[in-house]
């Protein structure tokens, strides 16, 4: 800071790094009102199959492409309306998708577990729990094989890891040096299973020893962490073709789905509001404040605007056609 | 024109291929350094180094994943599997993953990837390493399905594999490596989709594909010495299906016989069939019969395994019954 003090013009780094954790709060807040409002919607029938939602998750998406360059990859599991908005798809186009519109990121055909944006380099929700990660490894693959410097990103939750795809994909992606990212999303359980009750191993962290692959154990609830230790592991790939794999340890406030209540069987309800008490949004915003980067005029303006976006996008959804039947049998095949 | 082994006819295909676009790797156990289980791939990872002749560990979910996921940006992936069988471990990133890539994507990501390696039964090889899939694969829309039968079709084939923006699975022969036929050079490509009529004949229709085309192709000769004239169709390409040309062959000769290596429940021949009853009804003068393979595991032994392999003694005596001659 001395230096900034004797430099002649003012430094444009703290203003720029300001707006950049209020641009992290402000997606984080965008999906909470998002899937809020997703929930509400399938209530009423507008969405239907599954519907998984992100809400406690927030700060692992937004931290992870708050790292990423837009020529990147990222490929999620079924439980990924965070991380497509965080990506920057639109609210709009991913609630027409809920709502099986379309207008909708993959024309209503995949709905909420096949979210698709080719423009952002969105590869999917998938939805075999593990069955992408061997699909990161290949893109990584596809990378190296171009000599790019780009990163393939894999979001996945602690249940896969307990899954051969796991170990297979992770193994290849060391055994041959590829720019992978392997984000585990440890919410700590697997629809009603508690990690604990289908890993040997508790630290899923551990299981990188086995490829002899750099790994992490981050704090999900903590925006600014994840970005660090994904910034760490995207250097990692981008300068020496090395994989990474991050467990990052956050917590589901919302049933594993839709038809799963909040704590069912398998979690107390004091487990529950511990977690909540560790909000990832709450606790971002409050430091912003602490660090005078937020007041509250700012705050309610984001808030403003964000449930603004989502009323619009819902709208958007509401009024956007249906499918034509002539979409039933388009895209099978690529002529 | 050259006379080359079936294997040799795809090693040349996978060679024109790869060196007409860089975006065209082979990935699999043994490809590399052995040079290929079955010697399919012997010389490609000297002539195209190790980054686009990919040698995998055992682990074939997750290397049929990495080559879906190489196709999803774009490079041109085809993954071998040293056996069919192996890729029942596949089987979810085939069907999961790549057959519906394009579809969930609302027509984003196309994917053009080759899935080849032999499949069915060899000799005594026994159940786990005996079986023939391409009705499984047949039945998921996403997905082509080709299994040439001679060195000929295989090159031009696997070329047109190679060059398709969607998921083929190209089903080999083991037994069917080492057998030689003339080979066009270069630029031999046969579209997908179209059969082939190997025989032609005038009293009964035999269709086949694979390794029963040969079976086919000798009953045919055995059938002519009784004055009996059959036309031998090889379907080439399972899916998409060339219905028009036996559809056509039937309403010439009136009878079939549909010959399969799979077993017979649910099996490939009974689509076939089905084609031939809403097309070609009013032209049958006999039920359409079918030659596949006995309803059991592969036995071991010799002499159990050749009665479950259809051969062309079991070809002559179907098409016999559907001629209403005496069976021998």
């Amino acid at each position: 800071m001395t230096d900034a003090a004797a430099a002649p013009a003012p430094d444009k780094k703290p203003a720029k790094e300001a707006d950049a954790l209020r641009r992290m709060l402000r997606d984080m807040l965008l999906i909470r009102r998002f899937e809020e409002k997703s929930g509400e919607a399938y209530a009423l029938g507008k969405i239907g199959g599954f519907c998984h939602l992100y809400i406690g998750q927030e700060a692992v998406a937004v931290g992870t492409m708050a790292v990423l360059r837009p020529d990147d990859y990222v490929l999620a599991s079924y439980r990924e309306h965070g991380q497509a908005l965080a990506r920057g798809m639109t609210a709009r186009a991913v609630m027409a998708e809920l709502f099986g519109k379309a207008t909708g990121c993959s024309g209503g055909k995949g709905g909420s577990m096949h979210l698709f944006d080719v423009s952002k380099n969105f590869l999917g929700g998938h939805a075999i729990v593990g069955g992408h990660i061997p699909l990161v490894t290949g893109v990584a693959f596809a990378i190296k094989y171009r000599e790019g410097d780009q990163v393939a990103v894999a979001f996945f939750g602690e249940a896969a890891v307990n899954n051969g795809a796991f170990h297979e994909a992770l193994n290849m992606a060391a055994l041959w040096r590829l720019p992978a990212i392997f984000i585990c999303e440890n919410n700590r359980y697997g629809m009603g299973t508690a990690l604990e009750r289908a890993s040997a191993i508790y630290d899923v962290a551990q299981r990188a020893c086995s490829y002899d692959m750099p790994a992490e154990v981050v704090d999900g609830m903590d925006v600014l962490a994840v970005r660090d230790a994904v910034a760490r592991a995207a250097h990692r790939a981008r300068d020496r073709y090395t994989p990474t794999l991050l467990e990052i340890r956050t917590y589901r406030f919302m049933g594993h789905s839709m038809s799963d209540p909040i704590h069912g069987h398998y979690r107390t309800k004091d487990e529950v509001d511990e977690m909540r008490a560790r909000d990832p949004i709450l606790t971002f915003a409050e430091k912003l404040r602490a660090d005078g980067i937020l007041d509250d005029e700012r705050w309610q303006a984001m808030e403003a605007d964000v449930v603004d976006e989502v009323a619009d996008a819902v709208r958007f959804a509401d009024e956007s056609p249906e499918p034509g039947p002539e979409a039933l049998a388009t895209d099978v095949y690529r002529a | 024109m050259s006379v080359l082994t079936y294997r040799d006819a795809l090693n040349q295909a996978l060679r024109e291929e790869m060196t007409r676009d860089n975006r065209v790797f082979l990935m699999g156990e043994e490809v590399g350094v052995y040079q290929g289980a079955y010697k399919v791939s012997r010389g490609l990872l000297e002539e195209f180094g190790p980054m686009r002749v990919v040698d995998t560990p055992i682990t074939e979910l997750g290397f049929a994943g990495v080559g879906v996921g190489a196709a999803m940006v774009g490079l041109r992936p085809v993954i071998e599997f040293m056996t069919w069988n192996f890729a029942l471990l596949a089987i979810d990133q085939i069907v999961n993953s790549a057959a519906k890539m394009l579809y969930m994507s609302g027509g984003q990501i196309p994917m053009p990837i080759v899935f080849r390696g032999p499949g069915g039964a060899a000799l005594m090889l026994a159940a786990q390493h005996s079986q023939s899939f391409e009705a499984w694969y047949a039945n998921v829309p996403g997905l082509k399905v080709v299994t040439p039968a001679t060195p000929a079709d295989a090159k031009g084939l696997l070329k047109s594999a190679i060059r398709d923006d969607n998921p083929v699975i190209f089903i080999e022969g083991e037994m069917l490596y080492n057998t030689k036929g003339e080979v066009p050079e270069g630029e031999h490509v046969i579209p997908l989709g179209v059969a082939d009529v190997k025989r032609e004949g005038k009293d009964v229709t035999l269709v086949s594909h694979a390794k029963m085309v040969a079976v086919a192709l000798k009953a045919a000769e055995e059938l002519e010495k009784d004055g009996i004239s059959a036309e031998v169709i090889d379907l080439r390409t399972l899916r998409p299906l060339d219905a028009a040309t036996i559809t056509a062959s039937v309403r010439k000769t009136n009878r079939c016989v549909v010959v399969e290596e799979g077993w017979p429940v649910a099996g490939f021949g009974a689509q076939i069939v089905d084609e031939i009853q809403r097309a070609a009804f009013d032209d049958l003068d006999a039920p359409v019969l079918r030659v596949t393979g006995a309803d059991v595991p592969m036995p071991y032994n010799r002499h159990l395994e050749k009665l479950a392999k259809p051969d062309a003694a079991k070809v002559v005596q179907a098409a016999r019954q559907v001629l209403y001659l005496p069976t021998l």
